[in-house]
């Protein structure tokens, strides 16, 4: 039957879970090997599912934090406490299980140099995975599309991939700047306040460079950073938005 | 309870419709209002999933599976492609 074979594109398949990295004490690497994946491209998605003893099932989606060229699928899950599916997924599970996941969805959220550039990423807490995926892609192709990263987050402690971050920032196309809302290090050099006008003005690529943007963050960060970006005259068919659930930024 | 958007059902709506939606163009049947799917406002937490217009809050698209089947209203459309 003709319906059942398109359907049969997107069917669940069983990942191992290799390696647990711990990215910030709410937030997790998971590490799979899934002998099946297609491939995906920066940005997508997979759909995790828990299945209880009872047979109730939960599923949710989450960001591939890994670039298409990686060896390996990785997703980055923060831990929200009442949550019903992250919490299993960055305390519970342990390395040689095995977990549920179907992929790769979504085709709006995503970055491949045709899009060209430049290209603009906001971050506002754990929305920074997807966004790692676009930086790690554009380093493995060696693209010279110039990228500017704005990643907003309440501490340091609680900047995931920092390290990665400052590597990839070393690029000459490549720009990560770090804005902390609530604490800040001693001697801190990045910026102390929250997303606002005045920041994206200057750290954004000006609007008649037509720079293509990629928000991702909480509802309300994201909401923000776009709104914000369109009164500066942006084009608001070159921002692309992705909304996660309420954390901090 | 903060919306998501359309991005959080690439899944589902794949399943429904057997290709990838969230790059699609839907009309709002409501205001006319013309959005990429992945703008949508959604709500998972609904009884089943609920889509509703960026620009004037109503209800697009509902999704709701019970036993193993989905029922998919799309009456808040006026064009999807």
């Amino acid at each position: 039957m003709a319906r059942a074979a398109v359907l049969g594109r997107l069917t669940w398949q069983l990942g191992r879970v290799v390696e647990l990295l711990d990215e910030t004490d709410r937030v997790r690497s998971i590490v799979l090997d899934l002998p099946e994946w297609p491939g995906h491209r920066a940005g997508q998605h997979v759909d995790v599912r828990l299945t209880a003893e009872d047979g109730y099932q939960a599923q949710r989606s989450y960001s591939i934090a890994s670039a298409p060229e990686d060896e390996s699928l990785v997703l980055t899950v923060e831990r929200l406490d009442d949550g019903e599916v992250s919490p299993y997924l960055a305390d519970e599970l342990r390395p040689g299980d095995e977990l549920e996941l179907r992929g790769p969805v979504g085709g709006y959220f995503v970055w491949e140099e045709s899009l060209g550039g430049p290209l603009f990423l906001v971050a506002g807490g754990s929305g920074v995975v997807p966004l790692r995926a676009m930086l790690r892609h554009h380093a493995a192709i060696g693209s010279d599309v110039p990228v500017r990263m704005l990643y907003s987050a309440r501490a340091l402690e609680e900047v995931i991939y920092r390290e990665e971050l400052d590597l990839l920032a070393a690029s000459h196309e490549v720009d990560v700047r770090f804005a902390l809302t609530r604490e800040w290090p001693a001697g801190w050099q990045g910026y102390r306040r929250r997303i606002d006008r005045a920041l994206l003005q200057e750290i954004a690529w000006p609007a008649a460079e037509q720079p293509l943007v990629y928000v991702c963050g909480p509802t309300g960060f994201v909401e923000l950073a776009a709104g914000t970006l369109v009164e500066l005259g942006h084009d608001p068919a070159r921002i692309r938005t992705e909304r996660f659930g309420p954390t901090g930024a | 309870m903060d919306a998501l958007d359309g991005n959080a059902i690439a899944g589902q709506l794949f399943d429904v419709f057997g290709a990838e939606l969230t790059a699609a163009t839907a009309v709002c049947a409501s205001c006319g209002a013309s959005s990429h799917v992945a703008e949508f406002q959604v709500y998972l937490r609904a009884p089943g999933t609920v889509a509703r217009c960026r620009s004037c809050t109503a209800v697009l698209m509902v999704l709701v599976t019970i036993r193993g089947i989905t029922c998919v209203d799309l009456r808040g459309l006026a064009g999807l492609g």
